[in-house]
């Protein structure tokens, strides 16, 4: 039997939306467009690097370089709809 | 203890435990199951719900004994007082389980919120229900049980409202705080920050009832019936192309073809099965005699049993045109908060109810890839799964008649050749 090898646990930072609180303003995409995009609505939707990655349940990750742009696109959201969480 | 030993042997695969007759009242409910089984203390419960195996009857088949630690640990032994949500609101059209066990068990299912309640350590409970028959069964037994020493957690009735969304589990909670009950984004899980923000805990009606069982006859008892990983009984309810449509009890694991004899069989020749309800997923017809109702079973289709929904769809009708009406019913069903599901359900609507109509005009071949397009879209973007399941069902009914998907493409209908 094998163990599982024990990786130091780095926990992704995540960006959130509220989908009761969004009301498609398009601040969000905007300023994080290497992460979301516009659906044919103008709500925001994550950008699908492989075409049909589904949408992660926990929240879109964010790569560290991304963050200040996704500190801003969170700070810039009139609905205070988006979130950043560690998990 | 009990007049009826349900322990005893010509009862231990008797497949009837939750609707038996002549239980409703709650004479004749204490006649046949006693008194409420307290443990005397929160948690010691759970160890039965876990060897029992029970999961959660209202769709998600969630392990209860689960989801019951994890609002006692919130509770940390009653030191926060946690809240018991009894859900009997079922917003699906096609399933009516939820108000026959009411109907006919009112007091199983007060017994195991009393016993849930217990469990988790809460000091109010509320049964979330919706106006009708089902909510006037729950006001009797309220008031056949007070002043009788039986309860110790107060029960407040709660009426939910109509509509398929109004049983989430959010939009529950959002109720019994005297809310619209509409669901809400969960930044916490509701086991931990429910009702007033206290630990809740939220158990369809159903699960409760079964819980009332466990208690008093034990896990091995209710392990008798169902499969090993999938042990107990379950409401189904069947409708569709049925001779006798209603709602029946049978063990998990038992084939559909069996399931549905239980409601008479098939009255037409049928072409599928929807299982799981509106947000579920088509079995075909040819599958039934060898396709048991468990989530193994019907795995390799997609679905899972859900909430125990069946419904026949006779061989006569054309699939896609029923796929049609029930999305565009669930799109009517949005709660209109989220855009993703506002804008999309209605769009997805509009594009099956094209690739319905052969007669259409023409690019119905470019439809299933624009609806699978959309259905990706949409997923994953609510506060509650109602997308998610209206997808779920949009793919299936492209899977499962795949051959008539084609046939539209081509401006024919297999049903007219029936």
């Amino acid at each position: 039997m094998s163990t599982p090898t024990r990786t130091p646990t780095i926990r992704t930072l995540r960006l959130h939306i509220d989908w009761v609180a969004c009301d498609g303003r398009g601040m969000c995409t905007e300023l994080l467009p290497e992460l979301l995009t516009e659906d044919p609505w103008g709500y925001p939707a994550p950008v699908r690097l492989h075409g049909r990655d589904p949408l992660p349940p926990n929240g879109i990750p964010v790569q560290d370089d991304l963050e200040p742009q996704a500190r801003a696109a969170v700070a810039a959201c009139p609905l205070m709809a988006l979130r950043l969480e560690r998990g | 203890m009990t007049a009826l030993d349900l322990s005893a042997p010509d009862h231990t695969t008797m497949a009837t435990r939750l609707l038996l007759p002549d239980a409703t009242d709650l004479l004749s409910h204490d006649r046949r199951h006693g008194a409420v089984p307290y443990r005397g203390g929160p948690g010691i419960l759970i160890e039965s719900l876990e060897s029992a195996g029970l999961t959660g009857r209202g769709g998600a088949a969630f392990p209860t004994w689960r989801k019951v630690a994890s609002t006692a640990a919130a509770a940390g032994g009653g030191h926060r007082a946690a809240v018991v949500i009894a859900n009997g609101a079922e917003g699906e059209p096609a399933s009516s389980k939820d108000a026959v066990l009411l109907g006919m068990a009112p007091h199983l299912v007060l017994d195991g919120v009393q016993l849930a309640a217990e469990a988790v350590g809460a000091d109010r409970a509320a049964v979330y229900v919706e106006a009708g028959p089902a909510m006037t069964a729950v006001m009797r037994a309220l008031a056949e049980r007070k002043g009788t020493g039986r309860d110790r957690v107060r029960m407040q009735l709660v009426e939910a409202p109509t509509g398929f969304v109004s049983g989430e589990e959010s939009a529950a909670v959002a109720a019994v705080e005297g809310r619209p009950a509409l669901p809400r984004t969960k930044r916490r899980l509701v086991t931990e920050s429910g009702v007033d923000r206290r630990p809740t805990l939220v158990q369809n009606v159903e699960t409760l009832a079964h819980v009332a069982l466990i208690a008093r006859y034990g896990s091995a008892w209710f392990r008798s019936a169902g499969t090993a990983t999938e042990p107990g009984t379950f409401l189904a309810t069947m409708g569709g192309a049925v001779a006798a449509p209603g709602v029946a009890e049978a063990p998990q694991g038992i084939l559909l073809a069996d399931l549905l004899a239980l409601a008479g069989g098939p009255s037409r020749r049928l072409g599928a099965v929807l299982v799981g309800g509106y947000h579920g997923a088509w079995v075909p017809a040819a599958a039934l005699a060898t396709t048991p109702m468990s989530r193994a079973g019907l795995a390799a289709f997609g679905a899972t049993p859900g909430a125990g929904i069946v419904w026949a769809l006779p061989a006569s009708q054309c699939p896609l045109v029923a796929a049609s009406l029930i999305v565009t019913y669930l799109a009517g069903q949005s709660a209109r908060q989220c855009g993703p599901c506002l804008f999309g359900l209605p769009a997805l609507a509009a594009d099956l109810a094209r690739l319905a109509d052969p007669r259409a005009a023409g690019g119905l071949d470019r439809l299933p890839g624009q609806l699978a397009a959309l259905a990706e879209t949409i997923t994953g973007r609510g506060a509650c799964r109602h997308p998610d399941g209206t997808v779920r069902f949009v793919h299936s009914t492209l899977r499962t008649f795949a051959d008539e998907v084609a046939a539209h493409g081509r401006g024919q209908c297999l049903g007219d050749h029936r």
